[in-house]
């Protein structure tokens, strides 16, 4: 038998309905995985104990008969979701201490669906990241290294934590979330999958709020098919969630293997960026052919307000984020520094309880909303958000059914090396997926290939509003073709 | 409003007449169970704390969702405002920070109001009728409250009422005197007690009022306004204008400027004076609640609460004049409470309607004002009432013993119709027994008798002490006939 842990998550599901292992022996396995991981500072908490308790009950259900689509399956959650009686911090200083009495929607989910949680997964400060360096815990490290290197990399962010946890097999998969890229860029930078759905397929209740208008949850998992098995248990409509969508959830995994033939796939022209890595356009060549090889019709479009989606991008999200992040006061729950008066408390609970990219997306939001600015970037933003949505509406509506684009405009960076001096370095990560949140579409980034220094490197869809399906499909074919991408182990 | 001010209106000054200019945005608190975005209960004077849910405590990851009946609610205030009702609008985010406000943001509505403009009709005392446009009605959250008495160095915080639904209603300024202003508030919460949609309990502070108070000269531009902050009574808010009115025309006629602020209205001092300025001016930074869509109601959602709602003051009013033949101002004071309209009408249905009228207005709504008590408990029922009236119709008792039976229905309860007979208070027609009394009288008072034959107008003194021998109980109508026939008158 293989090692548990080198298991799919859709083998470990058919494995446990077979009783070939037993949930507490999958659940085991994990526990023991993390803690020899500990140098890649993925987990912020583990929860051995309550996982021991789940798998046993997942035991008793698979016995009985009573089993649910996820009975028995070890899950990470990122720490955005608040989990009951578990210490839920965002990574951040201001929340180091919160424990929830309420569990999230989506985690909820999975619980009923039988999942079993290992623990909670380090992210970006309020998902405020593209590098997980952000976190109040440390930066997490990327399980893949440059070829002959030892130099410690990012493993994307904000999901960095789950990212790297599901690359590691640490997990069978994780849940993450996604406001500018924070699903899609970790899974590129760790070979792994990703789905950030449409807007409103999963509950945003119960998960610690960035920017309303644009956070989604979705799967990191380490195959298409994973992915699409833990959206099934994830989406869902929620009426605690006015923004969340009431339609039915279809059964994403049996999309997978759907032929893809006389699909069309459009090639966005304004992604072809000035200086983009010559690795990079290969490997969208390489994605073209093997869809056309599958037997999708190809076709260049245009999505003329690309350019200016990550400038509006970075209007509207501060702006939601300085509203969002005002309730952290000190008042009544998480850091609190006594001064004097209240203004005093405020200003140094949340002077000590937030981070520098945290303050910086607070002042820069509070700045676009302020009087006399307003209308310049804020209103502005809205209607670039406005127009790149029509683009996209456009470009649907002449048949494309799926847009194809790289997940990002390189591999892995290592830590430390960039953003330092000027933030502006750092955004420039989400450059290809800021759009698709812009627009509330779906997104999925799937591992497509190696770059020179052995990293990983993934390609994008891009599908129609809830055609979540479509992008598995397609996903399936490529990952199909570019085959699975796995870490040598180091830790 | 483009008609000329009346002169009584104005105010004098020592340089001559001001006008006063008002316009009120009124805060009411919405009648439902439940908040506006959260399913906590509403109810007034639970223990600190006791009806806040995760979402009134801003918890993080906390989600609102709308409640349908402060939607509702909304509706039928617009409708009874005769406003126009915004198919779609769009719930802000106010943002600033404040112990009591948990979310560091309050939602509101900013730019796209659920009720744009309506009109409120006033019908003055003089006769005079003003209307008062409506600028707007929006749904918004109320704040929680701070303890400032329970611990030596802080401060407490109760969010039971966080996240409790107001809706502001903001008037134009189209008002021009401390009457008219506690007129529009009186008419206004009547108007929400009809509905339903707000109870109106200014002690409670389920109905408060922002006063916006500036003068001019007659027939120049608006003068530079200040706004007297939440005034819970519409006493205080006549006395607010009064007081502010007369603070801006004196120091404008002293040479000074009228400055834009916030002032507090004092009722022990009964004035008004500046707020404490804020450190920082606010900048709410007001932006759509990325977390709740757009409001869009269908039009059918319109139609069916504007077909069900209540027949309301100004409707009851007249119908009143109208089918009760009452006096305006009779009117005007029985349908200003819908509860007074409806005892009304029970008592007035199948007797004289003026009678009804009086013995309400007069008898029970002086008697419950002077016991501070509403007429939804008054010890005197409609039932009882209309059994008095119907006494006197009958010519069973007369109007003074009718007084008497009332003050014994009132204290002691029980069936006017019974106590008549156990009490022997039935009016004496009996003619041999008045012509008893009157004879006697007659006999006693031989100089009387002649200065009546001279004066008839003094028959009235025999009738007094023929009804006083009578103990009241003799029919008054049937002694002056008695007494005339007598006397040869």
């Amino acid at each position: 038998m293989t090692e548990l842990t080198a298991l799919t998550l859709a083998e470990a599901r058919d494995g446990l309905r077979k009783r070939a292992f037993s949930a507490a022996e999958l659940t085991d396995a994990h526990i023991v995985a993390i803690e020899r991981a500990r140098a890649l500072n993925a987990y912020v908490i583990e929860t051995p104990d309550a996982a021991r308790a789940m798998a046993n009950a997942a035991d008793a259900r698979l016995k009985a008969g009573e089993a649910g689509p996820l009975e028995g399956v070890p899950l990470g959650i990122k720490d955005l979701f608040a989990t009951k009686d578990v210490r839920t911090t965002a990574g951040s200083r201001i929340l180091a201490d919160f424990m929830p009495p309420y569990e999230s929607t989506v985690t909820a989910q999975l619980w009923r669906d039988g999942a079993v949680m290992l623990g909670k997964l380090n992210n970006d400060e309020f998902a405020m990241g593209s590098s997980n360096e952000t976190s109040c815990f440390g930066p997490v490290i990327n399980p893949w290294r440059r070829t002959g290197s030892n130099k410690a990399l990012v493993p994307g962010g904000s999901s960095g934590g789950s990212a790297a946890a599901v690359a590691a097999s640490l997990c069978l998969g994780a849940t993450a979330t996604d406001t500018g890229g924070s699903i899609r860029q970790p899974a590129a930078f760790t070979g792994t999958v990703g789905i950030k759905p449409t807007y409103g397929r999963c509950s945003r209740w119960g998960i610690v709020a960035f920017a309303s208008s644009l956070d989604q949850a979705g799967p990191i998992a380490r195959t298409v098919r994973d992915a699409a098995i833990l959206l099934r248990s994830m989406a869902g409509h929620d009426p605690k969630d006015s923004t969340s969508a009431d339609r039915a959830v279809p059964d994403y995994e049996a999309a997978l293997g759907k032929p893809v033939k006389g699909m069309t796939i459009g090639i966005p022209k304004e992604y072809r960026l000035d200086g983009l890595a010559p690795e990079i356009d290969k490997l969208w060549e390489q994605g073209v052919a093997w869809l056309k090889a599958a037997g999708a019709n190809i076709v260049a479009v245009s999505l003329p307000h690309t350019k200016y989606a990550l400038p509006a991008y970075y209007i509207v999200a501060p702006a939601e984020a300085s509203s969002n992040l005002a309730r952290y006061d000190g008042v009544r729950y998480g850091l609190r520094k006594p001064e004097r008066d209240v203004i005093g408390m405020y200003e140094q609970t949340r002077a000590e309880g937030f981070g520098p990219e945290v303050r910086r997306r607070i002042m820069i939001g509070t700045y676009v909303l302020s009087a006399g600015y307003y209308d310049a970037y804020y209103l502005q933003a809205q209607k670039v958000r406005t127009l790149i949505k029509r683009d996209f509406e456009q470009c649907f509506a002449q048949g494309v059914d799926a847009i194809l684009t790289p997940a990002t405009p390189s591999d892995a960076f290592g830590i430390g090396e960039k953003g330092g001096a000027d933030p502006i370095e750092m955004y420039l990560n989400d450059v290809f997926t800021v759009t698709v949140n812009m627009a509330g579409l779906p997104g999925i980034a799937v591992p497509a290939g190696l770059s020179s220094d052995g990293l990983p490197l993934g390609l994008q869809l891009i599908g129609r509003p809830f055609d979540e399906e479509a992008l598995f499909a397609l996903g399936a074919v490529i990952e199909q073709a570019a085959g699975r991408f796995t870490p040598a182990r180091w830790w | 409003m483009s008609k000329a001010a009346p002169n009584r209106k104005l105010l004098k000054g020592a340089t001559g007449d001001w006008e006063v200019v008002i316009g009120l945005e009124v805060h009411a608190q919405v009648n439902s169970e439940a908040k506006l975005f959260s399913g906590a209960s509403t109810a007034f004077g639970a223990e600190p704390n006791t009806q806040v849910s995760l979402v009134d405590a801003a918890m993080p990851g906390m989600l609102p969702v709308i409640n349908e009946e402060c939607i509702r609610q909304a509706v039928r205030t617009g409708l009874g405002l005769n406003a126009k009702i915004n198919l779609r609008s769009v719930f802000d985010r106010k943002n600033y920070f404040y112990p009591d406000l948990p979310q560091g943001y309050q939602i509101s509505q900013y730019k796209s109001p659920i009720v744009g403009e309506g009109e409120v009709r006033l019908d003055m005392p003089d006769g005079e009728t003003v209307t008062v446009g409506i600028e707007r009605v929006h749904l918004e959250q109320d704040a929680g409250k701070l303890l400032h008495d329970q611990h030596p160095t802080m401060s407490f915080v109760d969010l039971n009422r966080s996240g409790v639904a107001l809706m502001e209603i903001v008037s134009k300024p189209d008002l021009r005197s401390a009457d008219e202003a506690k007129a529009y508030v009186a008419k206004l919460r009547s108007i929400l007690r009809y509905l339903g949609t707000c109870d109106g309990d200014m002690e409670k502070g389920n109905l408060r009022a922002d006063v916006n108070v500036s003068v001019r000269r007659p027939g120049e531009p608006f003068g530079t306004r200040c706004e007297i902050k939440n005034v819970n009574s519409i006493r205080f808010i006549g006395q607010a204008v009064e007081h502010e009115a007369r603070r801006q025309i004196d120091l404008i006629e002293d040479g000074g400027k009228i400055v834009q602020e916030t002032r507090l209205f004092d009722p022990a001092k009964g004035e008004t004076r500046a707020m404490r300025s804020k450190e920082e001016a606010h900048d709410y930074r007001y932006f759509p609640d990325p977390d709740l869509l757009p409001l869009e109601m269908a039009p059918a959602l319109v139609a069916d609460l504007k077909a069900q709602l209540p027949e309301l003051p100004d409707q009851k009013k007249a119908r009143f004049m109208r089918d009760y033949g009452l006096a305006a101002y009779d009117a005007d004071v029985l349908t200003a409470e819908h509860a007074a309209a409806a005892y009304f009408e029970d008592v007035a249905r199948g007797r004289d309607p003026k009678a009804a009228a009086n013995w309400v207005i007069n008898e029970l709504a002086g008697r419950l004002n002077k016991e501070g008590k509403d007429i939804l408990v008054s010890p005197v029922s409609s039932a009882q009432l209309g059994a008095i009236l119907d006494l006197i119709a009958a010519g069973t008792i007369s109007g003074k013993i009718a007084k008497d039976l009332f003050e014994i229905v009132w204290s002691d309860g029980g069936d006017p119709h019974r106590i008549v007979e156990q009490r022997g208070m039935r009016q004496v027609t009996d003619l041999s027994a008045i012509e008893k009394v009157v004879d006697e009288i007659a006999a006693a008072n031989p100089d009387k008798v002649e200065q009546a034959r001279a004066n008839p107008k003094l028959i009235g003194w025999f009738v007094g002490q023929a009804m006083k021998a009578s103990g009241g109980k003799a029919n008054p109508q049937t002694v002056n006939d008695l007494l005339k026939r007598k006397l040869g008158v």
